[in-house]
């Protein structure tokens, strides 16, 4: 389903400098870095976008034409009339971060700290920013495009146990 | 246990006490049923926090996502959540054909459909009958087990495995569904009430399960939208979210179901929703197997998408070509430049997919959302004040399947 036009031009008068697209029926925004969390609260609170139903990631650095690194990507839905939008976002190099969702929605806790273990995004403000299925000592961030699908990645990094020095 | 008032005061206050001790639930515990940890917080047999640590199967699904084509891929899908693979196949390849603009033949979309239901049915039972097992009901989780060997059959017989089928392709299906599948699945139709009205028998009145699972880890409708819940976790809680109703998708508009909703949403209630969805979708998969449309299951060889017959492949030229084109590495399907996002109901929620195509025959970005992740999160919130033995009754109602949480 769609965003609706009389929604989508409340929003275009709050947010004049939003980017809209629409492909196969998905109504996509795009957003910088700085509005991000206004977009969200907006959608939430004044659009009734209450579903926050994933936060994701693409790394654009083999990407044909792209100009931006990191493409963060917010996908809500509106559960009482059942509308979905796409908020996207795209961060750059030395300013890997965001203002986190969580205050919005709790269910963005878990998502958040996926793209920061998989991509290294930092989300301010969030509650418990942790790596989540790597190991807490792992060092790089794999699902980025530099790093490699084979090899022997952090392993031989650790340090080679010596019988009776536990 | 229900909480009672004693029970709720102060946690916060309570975590600093010195009989607060520690313990690890998992990674290898009976009743995880798959490699998960929780590091519980106790006090006595009052669970005060529960902090969950995952990641032990963590096996980069969405990396190698990357490194295959759009068909290779589905074997990987089906070890997402590997007891409902068909469901997974049937979300990833809704999920390419948005991205490719493919419309499939309505004779696939009703195999599509057909197997997905029967994978619900296999995933409802099992959830439901272990989290019976884990309560103390063993002879229901043999029930439930027998008729999953039944669905594990049809299976075998549309594609030859019956674990990880695989059996979706781009713009179709590996085989097409013979007499003896539709023979085997009305068959399945005739037999199965019974044991559902079995298992409903066993259950719903017994005292032991009801007082274990009643007013246990509560969610009102409120966290549940905010803790992003769907399917059965959520309708359990009044949530009357249902993509098969909602965005409708294949064939569920052609067919008469009912979307199950309770208010409760503790453990019982998602135990009730489940039971019923499965009549639901018996009702569905009766309805669909005696209206099985004729006609090709495959895309034509105009739209480039699916491998053609042998007999086309020899006999004509566009057949030869098509073939010819899908199997070079430099021609493939035609993929746009774009990103699209495809949801499902699968049997645990909403299992959607993000794609970013590259004009290659392999994704640029895989992206799964997958259901038990996102409801796994809420756990510690639903276990805060019960005790210990509650734990499996909360982990069990919520289907924690650990290949699809860590992926």
């Amino acid at each position: 389903m769609t965003y609706s036009k009389e929604h989508s031009q409340a929003i275009q008068a709050r947010f004049p400098d939003l980017v809209w697209s629409t492909f196969r029926d998905e109504t996509r925004c795009v957003t910088d870095r700085g509005m991000l969390f206004d977009v969200l609260e907006f959608l939430k609170c004044e659009q009734g976008f209450d579903l926050l139903v994933d936060v994701t990631c693409v790394d654009y650095l083999n990407y044909r034409d792209a100009v931006d690194r990191f493409g963060l990507v917010y996908l809500l839905a509106n559960t009482a009339i059942n509308e979905r939008i796409n908020v996207r976002c795209f961060v750059n190099e030395p300013e890997l971060s965001v203002r986190s969702a969580t205050p919005l929605w709790q269910g963005a806790n878990w998502m958040e700290r996926e793209v920061w273990d998989m991509f290294g995004i930092h989300f301010e403000g969030h509650p418990d920013h942790r790596r989540i299925l790597m190991p807490d000592e792992f060092t790089a961030h794999p699902l980025r495009k530099d790093y490699p699908l084979r090899g022997r990645g952090e392993r031989h990094n650790f340090p080679v146990l010596e019988r009776g020095a536990s | 246990m229900p909480l009672v008032e004693t029970q709720t005061r102060d946690l916060a206050h309570d975590e600093e006490q010195e009989f607060v001790w520690t313990l690890n639930f998992g990674p290898q515990h009976p009743a995880t049923h798959t490699t998960l940890r929780l590091v519980l917080k106790l006090e006595g047999e009052r669970v005060i926090d529960a902090m969950p640590d995952i990641g032990y199967l963590h096996s980069g699904f969405e990396k190698i996502g990357e490194h295959l084509d759009y068909n290779q891929y589905v074997t990987v899908t089906d070890r997402m959540n590997y007891i409902s693979p068909m469901a997974n196949n049937v979300a990833w390849h809704c999920a390419v054909e948005k991205l490719l603009d493919l419309d499939v033949p309505p004779r696939c979309q009703y195999i599509r459909t057909i197997i997905c239901e029967l994978a619900r049915i296999s995933d409802h039972l099992l959830s439901t009958g272990a989290m019976g097992l884990d309560t103390g009901a063993f002879t229901f989780f043999l029930y439930a087990f027998n008729q999953r060997e039944k669905i594990y059959d049809i299976f075998e017989t549309l594609c030859g495995a019956r674990f990880t089928n695989s059996y979706t392709r781009v713009g179709g299906v590996m085989h097409d569904a013979t007499p003896l599948f539709v023979e085997k699945v009305r068959e399945f139709v005739r037999t199965f009430p019974r044991t559902v009205e079995d298992m409903e028998r066993l259950l719903n009145r017994n005292r032991i399960f009801v007082d274990r699972t009643k007013g246990v880890g509560v969610l009102s409708k409120v966290d549940a939208i905010g803790w992003s819940c769907s399917g059965p976790i959520a309708r359990a809680s009044g949530v009357t979210r249902d993509l098969r109703r909602d965005e409708p998708y294949l064939c569920y508009p052609d067919f008469d179901f009912k979307v199950c909703c309770m208010r409760e949403g503790d453990c019982f209630a998602r135990y009730l929703i489940r039971i019923a969805e499965i009549k639901e979708s018996l009702k569905i998969v009766a309805q669909a197997i005696e209206n099985l449309p004729e006609g090709p299951v495959n895309c034509e060889v105009g739209d480039r998408a699916h491998l053609p017959d042998k007999s086309q492949v020899y006999q004509t030229i566009e057949g030869c070509i098509t073939h010819f084109e899908l199997t070079m590495s430099n021609r493939g399907f035609e993929v746009p430049e774009e990103e699209c996002y495809h949801a499902t109901e699968a049997p645990n929620g909403e299992l959607g997919f993000y794609l970013a195509g590259d004009s290659s025959d392999v994704a640029y970005r895989a992206r799964c959302r997958p259901p038990s992740y996102i409801h796994f999160a809420v756990f510690p919130h639903l276990i805060k004040g019960h005790t210990l033995s509650d734990v499996v009754a909360v982990l069990g109602s919520l289907n924690i399947i650990a290949a699809e949480l860590d992926r």
